[in-house]
């Protein structure tokens, strides 16, 4: 088995499944019927873009490994999602603001890793990068909207870039499947893609009237699987009922 | 003689009671105003009216309208309107609006004879 291919496909999964999850935990509780729809949406695609990883991660591995043990028995440090996924919803602004780091991030990534040697992954990120599209659009559009519309809009934005910005340094600086990934050609440099994301920021901040804060300090780990304390409260929830019940069917 | 404009969703159960009171807004400056929806499917030629929802501006409205509308692949092209902006026939005037039309069967174009030759009528 190709080690780094496994953990490289892994860790796409494991970014779209916890944010995924993340953003479901608004459905039933999102601001406006409207906008509880649209996030459950997101949340939807972000699920089928880690089910399409994971099943191609499953047949990397081989053996009996499946989509569903990846996903619902594998332990807090075998997973490989960034910190950024993992933190919490706070208030609708800071989901927002998580939304927008992440789209701006995949929507880069996709577009590259669509041309990759590995038809598997290009063919997942051609279709991914539609949806990602509209994530980023939607919620470039929301951060606009919150960071210049009233006072309290405007601050709760400032306590979420307080609250996440810390957690982004790590989407490019890579972990060692990252490097082997771009070693073989099958992925690109994502410390390139530091630039064009930074610049997406300053623009739709700009608009939004927000500042965009100076590089500081990046808090590192979760690609390598040394989680935030978070990441275990969402696996406890999510992968409950087939601890519980192994192997229990729909 | 003063005109009194009913707009779409003005008009109350009981239409016709008589006084203005029927149309006071009871709206709080919070809430988000109401768009109509019109969808246009792969199939239809026209834009359909859906159903309506709420948003702050017209781009969340289309935005909300794609995720509440055309999650199933209902459509390939979206209008909003504010519902504002749709004026209404009061039901009220229904008698003398339609019931007029009930008996100028000649308005339909079904007393001509047709060659057997002519298709698509």
């Amino acid at each position: 088995m190709n080690e780094y291919l496994f953990e490289y496909v892994v860790h796409l999964a494991d970014d779209a499944l916890i944010l995924g999850h993340r953003n479901s935990e608004w459905c039933g509780h999102g601001p406006v019927l409207e906008q509880d729809i649209a996030i459950t949406n997101i949340s939807l695609d972000l699920i089928g873009q880690a089910r399409n990883f994971f099943q191609y991660a499953a047949e990397i591995k081989g053996g009996d490994t499946t989509e569903d043990s990846l996903a619902y028995l594998r332990d807090v440090r075998e997973f490989r999602n960034c910190l950024l996924v993992e933190q919490q919803n706070g208030d609708w602004g800071k989901t927002i603001l998580r939304q927008f780091f992440m789209s701006n991030y995949q929507q880069l990534l996709y577009s590259r890793l669509e041309n990759s040697f590995d038809r598997q992954i290009a063919a997942i990120c051609e279709k991914a990068l539609k949806e990602v599209t509209y994530h980023l659009k939607w919620s470039s559009e929301w951060v606009i909207r919150l960071g210049d519309g009233t006072d309290e809009s405007h601050a709760r934005m400032i306590n979420a870039i307080d609250e996440l910005w810390t957690y982004t340094g790590e989407l490019f600086i890579p972990a060692g499947y990252e490097a082997k990934a771009l070693e073989s050609g099958l992925a690109p440099d994502i410390t390139a893609l530091k630039n064009d994301w930074l610049n997406r920021v300053a623009l739709v901040f700009e608009e939004a009237k927000l500042p965009v804060p100076t590089a500081g300090f990046a808090q590192t780990g979760g690609k390598q699987g040394m989680h935030t304390e978070y990441l275990g409260y969402i696996l406890a929830e999510m992968q409950y009922l087939q601890r519980t019940y192994p192997a229990s069917k729909w | 003689m003063m005109i009194r404009k009913f707009y779409y969703g003005d008009i109350p159960e009981d239409a016709g009671t008589g006084s203005g009171s029927a149309n006071t807004e009871v709206k709080s400056s919070k809430d988000w105003p109401l768009w109509e929806v019109f969808i246009r499917s792969k199939q239809g030629l026209d834009h359909k009216h859906v159903g309506s929802l709420h948003a702050a501006d017209a781009e969340m409205a289309i935005e909300n309208a794609r995720d509440v509308y055309t999650r199933r692949m209902e459509g390939v092209s979206i209008w909003v309107v504010e519902s504002q902006y749709i004026h209404a026939s009061n039901p009220d005037d229904a008698d003398s609006f339609y019931e007029p039309a009930n008996d100028k069967v000649y308005r339909h174009p079904t007393f001509y004879q047709l060659p057997d030759e002519l298709s698509h009528m």
